[in-house]
């Protein structure tokens, strides 16, 4: 052990009037903005000390990221898979549109007979006459089957009347008894309310809504979990570090605040990577997705994580973030108490 | 006027029963006192319910005014700032330098920063430590590492030092040093509290020796 000079130990002049500093000092620091700037400085250097901690870390921090971005995209995912489905029943709510498939024996020019007939009801705001020819026409553009289609020498589609009803006829009982008239017209074979499948999307869409909730829910309480679990393993190895801040007196605030800060950039920088996941993702089918659309006229566009929802995104994670170590360090600090 | 006060202070563990039974002593402003006794007879213990780190189980604690049974949980770091605590093994945190192990105290008690980077400049120096703010503690020798320890325990100025085998781990001529600056703390009015089993050490320094046995406190 190497010796120490004893002169370099100051022998010197007794500080004076320690009792009339230890009452103020002992409990507060300096003047009241002294103090204010110390805390924005505790802060500030809280948040960068835990990023710097994290990157000293590469591995275990790139790791734990990687899963907690893959989970947070996945909830991300659900939602925009959701979303763009959405706006599709979104343009078809307002169709309560009827078609009405002529019997195959009705000719055209019988056919505007009835287009006339039709019309005169006060209910019906318009009606469309599609012939055979017309109907063959749509189906090899848009079917794919073009070729097979011209194969067939007998046209098989039936002339189709589309009905729009006027808007006075929301309600649901009009809808129905002006779907019953058209029944019984000797000319027609089926007449189809579209609302009624409009209907049966918007359940399934409900479905898919609701699991999805669940399914952010369940990888929410996943990412608080992982965030709250690597935050408890910090938390261990820097115990010698706790143990001395609270015997000079840190406060639990003080200790658990680089923590929360850990907490806090997990959460932000997954949130951000999930961001980024998800839009890659969307780049990748946005063609496809815009063929399909093109088949059916151009009815949806992919909609990406708009402004306000990229902002919830990572105020979401990184609020899951701090509120995952929040709830580990209160644990830790409880039971260290009791100790 | 009493700065330490135990009256009749029992702590009992589940599994070991009683480590203090019926202990009672005051300590003044400005006395330096040496706590001693064989390993296990409730020097740590007793160190420790004055640190606030545990909580006697009958009797009553006093430091400084405030009473540490009736505190609550979110006073005691306040309470703890009166007090600096020095140990055998310094307690340092090794991926930091000097400076900042010696600022912990005064960062935490929310010190600006001028404050902090003079207060550890003038306790550094107070110890003989001047020019090694910059190091890490395990580039210095153990007594160096000590003085640190104690520069730490006394930057925030306060009125009490409890130190636990400060030299245990030092020569004499060190020691001797360390119980120089212990007693020049003490003539500007700290109260300090050194337990210890080093009895030559004891011996020189003619202070009064509060001894324990078996848990129970046999001389005062």
């Amino acid at each position: 052990m190497k010796r120490v000079n004893k002169n370099r130990i100051k022998k010197d002049p007794p500080i004076k009037q320690v009792k009339q500093e230890n009452k103020q000092t002992a409990l507060s620091g300096g003047g009241y903005n002294d103090k204010v700037i110390a805390y924005r400085d505790l802060h500030i250097h809280a948040l960068f000390s835990s990023l710097g901690r994290m990157i000293a870390t590469p591995f275990s921090s790139i790791m734990t990221i990687a899963v907690l971005a893959i989970a947070i995209s996945l909830a991300t995912g659900f939602y925009v898979v959701v979303a763009n489905i959405h706006q599709l029943t979104g343009s078809l709510e307002t169709s309560n549109q009827i078609s009405l498939f002529l019997r195959e024996d009705v000719s055209d020019t019988h056919a505007k007979k009835v287009v006339e007939n039709i019309r005169a009801n006060q209910s019906v705001q318009s009606v469309k006459l599609i012939t055979k020819e017309q109907a063959l026409e749509e189906f090899k553009e848009y079917s794919g089957f073009g070729d097979a289609i011209n194969t067939i020498k007998k046209n098989p589609l039936p002339i189709v009347l589309q009905v729009l009803p006027k808007n006075a006829l929301d309600e649901k009982q009009g809808l129905d008894d002006l779907l019953k008239s058209f029944k019984q017209l000797p000319e027609v074979d089926f007449a189809q309310l579209d609302l009624q499948w409009v209907d049966r999307l918007q359940a399934i869409i409900d479905v898919a809504q609701l699991f999805a909730s669940l399914l952010n829910i369940l990888l929410a309480a996943a990412v608080l979990f992982i965030i709250g679990n690597t935050v408890r393993l910090e938390f261990y190895s820097r115990r010698a570090e706790v143990v001395i801040s609270k015997l000079v007196g840190a406060t639990n605030a003080f200790i658990r605040r680089p923590f929360l800060y850990t907490g806090f950039w997990m959460g932000f920088i997954s949130g951000v990577s999930a961001w980024f996941i998800v839009t890659i993702l969307m780049l990748i089918l946005r063609s496809s997705v815009e063929r399909l659309s093109g088949l059916y006229d151009g009815a949806m566009h992919l909609l990406f994580l708009d402004f306000a929802e990229t902002l919830f995104l990572i105020t979401a994670s990184s609020l899951l973030g701090v509120l995952g170590a929040w709830a580990v360090l209160y644990c830790e600090l409880r039971s260290a108490k009791s100790q | 006027m009493t700065m330490i006060d135990f009256s009749n202070v029992t702590k009992r563990y589940e599994e070991t029963g009683d480590v203090l039974r019926n202990v009672s002593f005051e300590l003044e402003k400005g006395e330096m006192a040496f706590l001693t006794g064989h390993s296990g007879a409730g020097k740590s213990t007793l160190l420790r319910l004055i640190a606030a780190m545990e909580r006697c189980s009958r009797g009553q604690i006093i430091v400084d005014g405030e009473d540490l049974s009736l505190a609550k949980e979110s006073q005691l770091p306040f309470i703890r700032r009166k007090m600096g605590f020095i140990y055998q093994d310094y307690k340092l945190l090794h991926d930091r330098t000097v400076f900042d192990n010696v600022a912990l105290p005064l960062i935490i008690a929310g010190y600006g920063h001028q404050e902090v980077s003079r207060r550890v400049r003038a306790s550094l120096e107070k110890v003989g430590l001047q020019g090694k703010e910059k190091k890490y503690p395990l580039a210095l020798s153990g007594g160096e590492q000590q003085r640190v320890g104690i520069a730490r325990a006394v930057v925030n100025k306060p009125p009490i030092i409890i130190a636990d085998e400060p030299t245990g781990n030092l020569d004499p001529d060190l020691s001797a040093e360390i119980m120089n600056l212990f007693r020049q703390f003490q003539q500007v009015g700290v109260t300090i509290l050194i337990a210890t089993h080093d009895i030559s050490l004891i011996s020189q320094m003619n202070n009064r020796v509060l001894k324990l046995d078996h848990g129970q406190l046999v001389q005062s």
